[in-house]
């Protein structure tokens, strides 16, 4: 038993599987102890149905419903990748450049973290004076919240680049230009694209948020909908959703980085 | 090849005080000479070395490389540093031949058309020499402290520059390695007839490597003494054990601790212990 319990010691690949399971099992397993509970009980049925309702609910909507199903995805995912592919364009250049040069670094630096620090939310009412109500206010809001904290990130992971690879790379002859691209941006890649997999997470997190502008299709805004009649089952399912994409885009990003820098040692992140 | 180093003087500003880390040096470096510069930490050698290749700039003087002042880091002198400076992300024989992939090669026109192609071709011939070839596709984290370092030392040679600077290259290896290592780069040095700069502290290393130690004192740095070591070209570990080896070694380690922390006799330290006892 202490084995398991060392400081930052591996433990067995069939142990870690048996912890996940038995995390997602003891979870189902009190969603489903107090659903039962609330049976006979008006309020509590209503807000916490059975297992049992939500996967009929479920397959109802998927059989029925699909197309809407699809399009909600389909006008999500779009908002979230345009706002997050225009930060992650603009960001990773800009962060470079402070990560590199000091005079780069005082420029942006004092509005990046001012902006960091206003909650989205409270910008709507100025882009929706800006942009108007259709699909660019949405796009800019995700824009925004994943741009400025990925700045300050790669940022970092640039001037984290040991600097005795900079002078070695000096000494070899290499020139400015070179040393950026070819040690500086080279060695921070794996890091930058560690930043991009957790701000892309953001950006689903601020399109629920976004979709709170005269929307009428979206995952987030559907959410909102089905609030009003308090239709949990299909709230559930949307949450369920929202839960996955999130899951297998984050498995994507994570696959990618282990196949393309498979040099660096990933095991700390 | 001829280095000269004119009245070079480093100096920093701390807070409100100015502190001197290199008092004025001046001597000549020629061709295929193996120098060593001794001394403790805070002397100003690795000062003098960064300043040698073009990484620092000194407060006054120049140096000045084959009649030409340096103005800053050049291919023409290459660096190995203690830590692993190893780029992470290129494969053993991609490290070695790192300098291949640099545009910036001819930069001062006095560099051959074909020297890319002959570096890659330099580094796997070196490689070889240094018993890495069996690891070309290897990454540096796979390799040992030992192994890291021939790689970085073959990456500098590689660019054929005209002279080595070695900052302490050996510092974090066990002693086993070390006295390696330091055979190899005596073989290096003779086979391919480059200058080498040598940064320690450890006088048994100085002796063994150097035709002339620059021996430093700190606050503040300067060079104290100039030693010609009179052994020839080709030694062996065999030398360590020689008496005169045993002279000169002795004779540079009073050079080193001169004005130093206070030297006790055994009869005064005993009274030290005694005293702080009670």
């Amino acid at each position: 038993m202490k084995q398991y319990f060392l400081l930052r010691t591996p433990i067995p690949r069939p142990m870690v599987w048996t912890m996940a399971i038995l995390s997602l099992v003891l979870t189902i397993a009190s969603y489903v102890w107090m659903s039962e509970n609330a049976v006979g009980n008006p309020e509590k049925e209503t807000f916490f149905p059975t297992v049992n309702i939500i996967a009929q609910t479920s397959w109802q909507m998927i059989t029925q419903n699909h197309a809407m199903i699809l399009s909600d995805i389909y006008h999500s995912t779009f908002r979230v990748f345009a706002g997050f592919l225009m930060a992650a364009a603009l960001a990773v250049p800009i962060g470079v450049l402070m990560g590199a040069f000091k005079i780069a670094e005082s420029f942006f630096q004092p509005w990046a973290e001012f902006i960091r620090y206003i909650p989205v939310p409270a910008l709507i009412p100025l882009f929706i004076a800006i942009f108007g109500v259709n699909e660019e206010p949405k796009i800019y809001l995700i824009f925004v919240g994943t741009f400025f904290p990925l700045l300050l990130m790669v940022a970092d992971e640039i001037r984290r680049v040991s600097y005795d690879l900079i002078k070695v790379a000096h000494t070899l002859g290499a020139s400015q230009t070179e040393i950026m691209t070819k040690v500086l941006l080279r060695s921070a890649l794996p890091g930058v694209f560690d930043s991009l997999r957790i701000c892309h997470g953001w950006a689903w997190t601020y399109l629920v948020v976004a979709e709170l502008i005269a929307t009428n299709e979206g995952l987030g805004i559907r959410i909102m909908k089905f609030a009003r009649f308090i239709q949990m089952p299909k709230i559930m399912l949307y949450l369920l959703l929202l839960g996955l994409l999130g899951l297998i885009l984050d498995m994507m990003f994570r696959q990618f980085n282990r196949r393309a820098f498979g040099w660096a040692d990933t095991s700390k992140k | 090849m001829k280095l000269e180093v004119d009245g070079v003087t480093r100096t920093y500003r701390s807070g409100n005080r100015i502190v001197e880390a290199l008092k004025s040096s001046t001597f000549t470096i020629d061709h295929a000479d193996f120098v060593v510069f001794l001394g403790p930490s805070g002397c100003g050698k690795s000062t003098l070395l960064n300043i040698i290749s073009g990484l620092e700039h000194p407060t006054s003087g120049q140096v000045v490389l084959d009649g030409e002042a340096m103005t800053g880091p050049s291919p023409d002198i290459g660096m190995v540093f203690q830590q692993y400076t190893l780029f992470p992300w290129l494969t053993v024989e991609k490290n070695a031949a790192f300098a291949d992939r640099l545009k910036c090669n001819g930069a001062k026109g006095q560099l051959e058309n074909d020297r890319p192609r002959n570096i890659a071709r330099r580094a796997r011939k070196l490689l070889k020499l240094v018993g890495l070839e069996d690891f070309s596709n290897a990454y540096p984290r796979e390799l040992s402290g030992g192994m890291q370092q021939r790689l970085a030392i073959v990456r500098a040679l590689a660019n054929r520059p005209k002279i080595l600077l070695m900052d302490e290259p050996f510092g974090a290896l066990d002693s086993q390695t070390r006295e390696e290592l330091q055979d190899m780069i005596q073989l290096l040095s003779q086979v391919e007839k480059i200058t080498v700069i040598f940064v320690t502290h450890d006088v048994d290393e100085a002796v063994y490597l150097a035709n002339r130690v620059m021996v430093f004192s700190p606050a503040p740095g300067r060079i104290v003494e100039q030693v010609t070591i009179p052994f020839g070209p080709a030694r062996d570990p065999s030398l360590k054990l020689t008496e005169e080896f045993l002279t000169i070694k002795r004779n540079l380690k009073k050079l080193i601790s001169k004005d130093q922390t206070p030297s006790y006799s055994r009869k005064e330290l005993l009274e030290l212990i005694d005293s702080s006892r009670s």
